[in-house]
């Protein structure tokens, strides 16, 4: 440390970091990159041997697309796709709904306890997914309600419409106030200036949200454990089950399709959000 | 997902305000029902279960009881819970170590690099956890491609046992989490003045004294948020730690859902779930002071 103290004069013009030492950039750098390895090399191993011939698929013994097309007439597979597909829209046109709505109404009115509401929205955010799962379902059978598509519906919404509330929000932040006066000035009523005018504004931050929130359900593992039944297992629970049975190379055809998809839905996210 | 950091600050506060009138109520009123709803009440509920007694046929009944609470407490399932805190203890703690530098370098890159080292966070933070658990199913297994390397080099001759191990629970929490603990202080680097830096630096502070008196001070918000998004949901995670241990040390979040599920006694699976919840709300309020604090 004495050393590191030395190798610094005092007051040698600008010095920028890591721009600056040239040592501490390198260092960074190299472990970013490390990091990025880290993160990608298993998933990259997936990708490429999705299209190996072998069934073991540790040895590359030749391309194929065969596990592609196993996957595409896998019934129970494509079912539980489409139950996904179900739950995740439905969550999304709500979550994003309410996610907008409160977003704006948060913002422009001051309503009472507000940082009592602020904590009750951010909970569902960070509550562990365990608690969200098994205290729901306490709920369903105490009201003596069934488990299954409605259960997950709701359970997937309250966690998801907080996400588009923050990004709603933040980009509440940089608009102008006078946009809302304008549209009433000239006759809208609030109900009109929000959906006229407000929400194409907000249109980006929503848009953003609703992707996030179709990515956050369609993936859901383990608030779906406790809120399914069995006509209405999703992907993520069917995944579960294959990826216990061990290595296959079905499911590394499966994998790749979520990682693509993933990675377009990330692509698309930043692109819109980038907008003006 | 970097708005995460940001999220605490739900009800900032701003000039063009108004009063709420019985519309903006209207509107609020389904929103705040939902919350109500399918958060509180479904908390209270998971206490009030862990207050029940199970009958011989597994049905629960409305008998008070401290039995389960008491149970909960038994040194087998206060193991559990240990265990899983250890866990996720160290997994944050790596998850920092790891995350910081590349969230530093990351947030001082210039802006157009910076994007995309951030969209290359991003990606696996949204890609499906259980895919990535299985990545490295695939590498970890006796018959993986780590095992098979070596073997066909001559390296070794029989596989090294990897998976279901220690190791290998917290070598996936650390794979799953690590995007959460690199946007949040990511955020706070991109926001960290760096005139305050330089003239850390000009008054004559060495790199090690700079970061640890001016950097990490200044982004101790992101450090608490990630900390925050991965020290509670690790504890409470089951998905990776059955298929990377296999179930031989179990976590309390396992614990939670076969007692659900498998042993039928859902009071007991309530009064761990309650634990788990003051846990949280223990966090959640730990975090919120050192916010002020700061």
């Amino acid at each position: 440390m004495a050393e590191a103290a030395t190798a610094v004069p005092v007051a040698t013009g600008r010095r920028r970091w890591p721009s600056g030492p040239t040592f501490q950039r390198w260092f960074l750098g190299g472990w970013t990159l490390l990091v990025f390895a880290f993160l990608y090399i298993p998933i990259l191993l997936l990708v490429v041997f999705s299209f190996n011939r072998s069934k073991l698929g540790i040895r590359w013994t030749g391309f194929t697309t065969e596990w592609y097309g196993k996957l595409f007439s896998n019934k129970s597979l494509l079912d539980s796709f489409y139950n996904s597909l179900i739950v995740a829209s439905v969550t999304t046109v709500l979550a994003t709904l309410f996610g907008t709505i409160g977003a704006w109404l948060l913002f422009r009115y001051k309503f009472p306890a507000r940082r009592m509401l602020g904590l009750l929205i951010f909970i569902p955010m960070v509550m562990p997914e365990v608690l969200m799962g098994s205290s729901l379902r306490l709920l369903v059978v105490a009201v003596g309600g069934s488990l299954g598509y409605i259960a997950m519906i709701i359970a997937h919404t309250t966690f998801c419409f907080p996400f588009v509330l923050v990004g709603v929000q933040a980009r509440l932040e940089g608009i102008d106030p006078s946009l809302e006066e304008a549209a009433m000035d000239l006759g809208a009523t609030p109900v009109e200036a929000f959906w006229k005018v407000i929400v194409p504004y907000l249109m980006p931050a929503i848009v953003a949200g609703a992707l996030m929130s179709f990515t956050l359900s369609f993936d859901e593992y383990i608030v779906s454990v406790f809120l399914s039944d069995a006509t209405s297992q999703t992907l993520p629970l069917k995944v579960y089950g294959m990826v216990k049975k061990g290595l296959s190379p079905e499911l590394n055809a499966l994998s790749t399709i979520f990682i693509v998809a993933t990675f377009f839905l990330v692509l698309i996210t930043q692109v819109i959000k980038k907008r003006p | 997902m970097a708005v995460v950091a940001e999220a605490a600050p739900v009800t900032g506060g701003s000039s063009h305000e108004r009063r709420p009138g019985w519309g903006a109520w209207l509107f609020l009123a389904p929103l705040l029902l939902w919350l109500i709803l399918f958060v509180v009440v479904p908390s209270v509920l998971l206490v009030v279960y862990g207050f029940c007694e199970r009958d011989g046929l597994g049905q629960v009944v409305f008998n008070f009881t401290w039995e389960n609470y008491v149970r909960a407490f038994e040194w087998k399932w206060l193991k559990i819970l240990l265990d899983s805190i250890w866990y996720a203890f160290l997994t944050t703690i790596i998850c920092m170590a790891v995350g910081y530098p590349a969230a530093f370098y990351i947030g001082r890159a210039p802006e157009r690099f910076r994007n995309l080292l951030l969209m290359l966070v991003m990606i696996p933070f949204w890609t499906s956890f259980l895919i990535r658990t299985y990545a490295w199913i695939t590498i970890l297994s006796n018959n993986g491609f780590f095992n098979t390397a070596l073997i066909s080099m001559g390296m070794i001759e029989r596989p090294i046992e990897m998976m279901y191990t220690p190791f290998a629970v917290v070598l996936g929490l650390v794979y799953n989490f690590l995007p959460f603990m690199i946007l949040p202080i990511y955020t706070s680097v991109e926001k960290l003045d760096n005139a305050l830096v330089e003239a850390a630096y000009d008054l004559g502070a060495s790199p090690v004294r700079a970061f640890s008196r001016v950097i990490i001070p200044l982004t101790r918000p992101g450090i608490a948020a990630g900390a925050l998004l991965v020290f509670v949901p690790a504890i409470a995670m089951f998905a990776i730690t059955t298929l990377m241990g296999g179930g031989t040390n179990p976590t309390i979040g396992e614990v939670i859902q076969n007692q659900f599920f498998r042993a039928q006694n859902r009071p007991f699976g309530a009064a761990l779930g309650t634990l788990l919840l003051v846990m949280f709300f223990a966090s959640l309020w730990f975090m919120h002071a050192r916010k002020r604090e700061a």
